[in-house]
């Protein structure tokens, strides 16, 4: 909520991001009791969330590879197999096609299944399964399969790891009707989407971020309860404006925020929308938004075409041609596969720059023009 | 010096003992080729008699290749000795899966084993039981309800596909010369086992009591269709029935199978998982990961193949190199025999055999039924383009599986020409009757477009709904008129 930025204006304006650290100062301690809302990571958030719903439902169980013994690739898994022991947290062979084809499977007789993809790129090598079974069988068998699965892992790029663990499976799979597709942002959004996305009885694609999993956010009481959940197909308004509208999902949401910082000193007051849900789309807040701005700038990680900004886009001028007043700036990665070396990398992926020029050009103020406020 | 424990059964040693048990393994049994297997005499004889895989081909059958069986050293069966003599256990040593024993002789284990893995049957080509085999016997009910289910599914097969041909229905696919498969080895299951077909086993949702009605309905596509006219013909689906919905793609239910068997493991029910497919979806990764996957988790499932010959017009000598499926079973470390597919009784014996092995020690077992496809591929099939017409045809009169089966319950007394003639008329009637009325049910309302993609429908779907139910209101002529709304 504003908890981020109520955070970031108590540190000064001078604030600076070392890749996912924010340096406070020194009398804060990790865990901040003096002030009333309490912190903790992505990574806890989502081992948290999957602890209580392991806990609260016997049928829910985890599989993939590496979480069991290891505690996860990233750890997110860490300490179930302890808790829950091996019938539980199942440590897979090599397949993902094999132990995504078992998970429905499981689902198919009654299990909630949580399979972990090390990233979404391997995913590829289980997609039949996701989208063949998974997404269509409820459907093709007219109710009597229903696959209340859930596929969760890191999507999108991370640092220095290539073309084959950085793409964006964002519009892949929400581009099937059958999946429901979230990216949770902070760790609100990652106890609550993965809360919903394991109670619910459809298949729950949940696309994380590698790169958000240390970083803190402040949570609150209510979020930390163990009964919390986040609604799938509601987007979030992370901080409120009037001049344009920034649509993000996922790491990006944390850079649509800056770039609105940095719009709000030169005049421009952005409202930065965090979809949270890439299907259902929440169409209506998105359209609300783009009728009081005016002005719209999508933006995501992954590949520009056939994106998520070209469904936003073609959405809002579906139902809100006529308040836009500028063309729909769409601000994604470089249309290549993710080079390694770190210039390269820094330059295939958006940076706030390209967010905060988005943004001007969608208020017709470039660089060069003196701003009218 | 770590010493690596052994999670699994010793290979070879323990299951060389256990398949001795149960005399399934070829060296004493006396199932072995019949007399009317036709060895071409152009094999080479070197490496032993691996014999002919299309050994069921005229002589004239020019896809075959003999130069595969020569082979450099002689390995003895496909169940070889590994050693010359008793394992010395003393020289071995530990490694990660269990102790290894050492030889000196650089010797490979061939590609083929000296002779194929022999075929479990029953009965001879006239249904006459071979003699010394093991079998059990099947009550003169059972039999019957065997036979009269094997003509109805051979009857309904030729209904359907002249209906597809007729254009009234878009798509069909035939059993023909699986009909002992299909209704023998659903007459082994229990009703309470979880079936994932493939798509050429409507003979065991037969067994389970769908009616004839009821395949009709779905094949086109209507409203009293329990699929809701959400799938083409012949993917038929019914929990109620214990079978899970067809999939097309090959091979993706051995992997779910797994995963419905780990769940049925918590039921503790006196049931297994039985995953039916063909010799091609071998080839799918998902056969890997599924027969992988099994035997590591101890699922309770059967996996019974049918090698029928051919996947559309790929020949099995195009599709492995391997004897076949069930020797794919000792790699996976999963229980494996090979049966007769023609032969009704063998498959009955075997499968329930499987499936108490299956539930009783929680473990995997693989049955490869050999057959062949009488069957065009599909009604989108023309197989006379790619194999003999007269290699067809031998297969539909020789090697009928119903037939086969009818003489030898004819001569047990439990049938007759009479009631074979009432049968098939009543039959007939039945089945053309069912076609005419799923003809002219109607189609499923338009809500059904839009219900069962998610749990609840979402706010964008009825939308749509709205949107298409306003759209006819104002151009119904644009619309069918039979279609409800």
């Amino acid at each position: 909520m504003w908890g981020v930025i109520r955070q970031k204006m108590s540190t000064g304006s001078s604030s600076v991001l070392v890749l996912g650290q924010r340096i406070r100062p020194a009398a804060c301690a990790f865990r901040n009791y003096s002030s009333p809302a309490k912190e903790i990571n992505v990574r806890e958030a989502l081992n948290s969330a999957l602890d209580e719903e392991m806990s609260a439902d016997p049928t829910v169980f985890l599989m993939g590879e590496e979480v069991g013994e290891y505690q996860g690739a990233y750890k997110i898994s860490k300490g179930l197999l302890d808790k829950y022991g091996p019938e539980r947290v199942l440590d897979t062979p090599i397949t993902e096609a094999g132990f995504t084809g078992i998970g429905v499977g499981a689902a198919y007789h009654g299990l909630k299944p949580v399979v972990e993809f090390m990233t979404f790129n391997f995913s590829m090598q289980a997609i039949d399964h996701i989208i063949n079974s998974a997404a269509k069988s409820n459907y093709m068998s007219a109710g009597q399969l229903s696959v209340p699965i859930v596929f969760r892992g890191p999507n999108g790029a991370a640092a220095g790891v290539g073309a084959q663990h950085s793409q964006c499976y964002a519009s892949w799979y929400a581009s099937c009707p059958g999946l429901k597709v979230v990216a949770p942002y902070s760790s609100e959004d990652a106890r609550g989407l993965l809360k919903a996305a394991i109670r619910d009885p459809d298949p729950v694609v949940v696309l994380e971020n590698e790169l958000l999993y240390g970083e803190s956010f402040p949570v609150s009481a209510e979020v930390l309860d163990s009964s919390f959940c986040l609604p799938i197909g509601k987007a979030k308004i992370e901080r409120e404006g009037k001049d344009v509208t920034i649509t993000a999902f996922s790491k990006m949401v944390g850079y649509a925020i800056k770039a609105a910082e940095i719009l709000a000193k030169e005049g421009i007051s952005a409202e930065v929308i965090n979809l949270r849900s890439i299907r259902p789309l929440d169409r209506a807040t998105i359209n609300a938004s783009v009728r009081k701005t005016n002005r719209l700038v999508t933006v995501e990680e992954g590949f520009p075409q056939h994106g998520v900004g070209a469904e936003i886009c073609t959405s809002v001028i579906e139902d809100s041609f006529g308040y836009l007043d500028a063309p729909v700036e769409r601000i994604a990665g470089a249309d290549v596969p993710m080079p390694y070396a770190a210039n390269l990398e820094r330059l295939a992926v958006p940076q706030i720059e390209d967010i905060v020029r988005a943004a001007k050009r969608a208020c017709y103020r470039a660089e060069s023009v003196a701003s009218t406020a | 010096m770590a010493v690596w424990f052994s999670r699994s059964r010793t290979i070879g040693y323990c299951l060389r003992k256990k398949l001795g048990f149960f005399g399934l393994v070829g060296h004493e049994s006396s199932c072995c080729f019949s007399p009317s297997f036709r060895h071409i005499s152009s094999i080479r004889q070197i490496g032993g008699s691996y014999g002919n895989p299309n050994g069921f081909l005229n002589d004239s059958a020019i896809h075959f290749r003999s130069w595969r069986f020569e082979s450099s050293t002689a390995e003895t069966q496909l169940d070889p000795q590994y050693f010359q003599e008793e394992d010395d256990l003393n020289q071995g040593l530990d490694f990660p899966g269990g102790r290894v024993t050492f030889t000196s002789e650089l010797r490979f284990i061939s590609e083929s084993g000296d002779k194929r893995v022999p075929c479990y049957r029953v009965l001879d080509d006239n249904g006459d039981p071979i003699t010394h085999t093991s079998f059990a016997q099947v009550s003169k009910e059972l039999a019957v309800k065997m036979y009269g289910d094997m003509v109805t599914l051979q009857m309904m097969d030729v209904v359907f596909y002249e209906a597809q041909r007729q254009g009234r229905i878009s798509f069909y696919m035939s059993t023909t010369g699986e009909e002992a498969i299909n209704i023998a080895s659903a007459a082994a299951l229990s009703s309470d086992d979880l079936v994932l077909p493939q798509y050429r086993e409507p003979g065991v949702l037969l067994w389970r009591g769908f009616t004839l009605q009821d395949f009709a309905d779905q094949c086109f596509g209507n409203k009293a269709d329990c699929g809701k006219g959400r799938q083409m013909p012949v993917h038929y689906g019914s929990s109620k029935h214990n079978f899970f919905t067809v999939s097309s793609p090959i091979a993706t239910q051995l992997p779910q199978a797994v995963g419905v068997a780990y769940s049925l493991k918590m039921d503790k029910k006196d049931a297994c998982v039985v995953a039916y497919f063909g010799d091609g979806c071998s080839s799918e990764g998902d056969f890997h990961a599924g027969l992988n996957f099994a035997a590591v988790m101890e699922a309770p499932v059967v996996f019974i193949c049918r090698n029928n010959g051919w996947a559309i017009s790929t020949p099995i000598e195009e599709q492995f190199r391997s004897d076949g499926i069930v020797v794919k079973g000792r790699a996976y470390g999963i229980r494996s025999i090979r049966v007769d597919g023609n032969d009704a009784l063998a498959v009955y014996n075997a499968i329930r055999t499987a499936r108490e092995m299956a539930i009783s020690e929680q473990i995997p077992v693989l049955v490869e039924l050999l057959a062949y496809r009488v069957a065009h591929h599909s009604t989108s099939d023309d197989s006379s383009k790619y194999r003999p017409v007269d290699e067809i045809e031998y297969w539909k009169s020789s090697r009928n599986p119903v037939n086969r089966f009818r003489k030898w319950v004819e001569r047990n007394g439990w049938w007759s020409d009479k009631e074979e003639s009432e049968l098939r008329s009543s039959v007939k009637k039945q089945l053309l009757k069912a076609i005419q009325v799923a003809e002219k049910t109607e189609k499923p309302p338009i809500a059904e477009i839009f219900t069962d993609v998610y749990d609840h429908p979402p706010p964008n779907l009825k939308e749509q709904e709205k949107v298409l139910r306003e759209d006819i209101k104002r151009h119904p002529k644009d619309y069918p008129s039979d279609v409800s709304l």
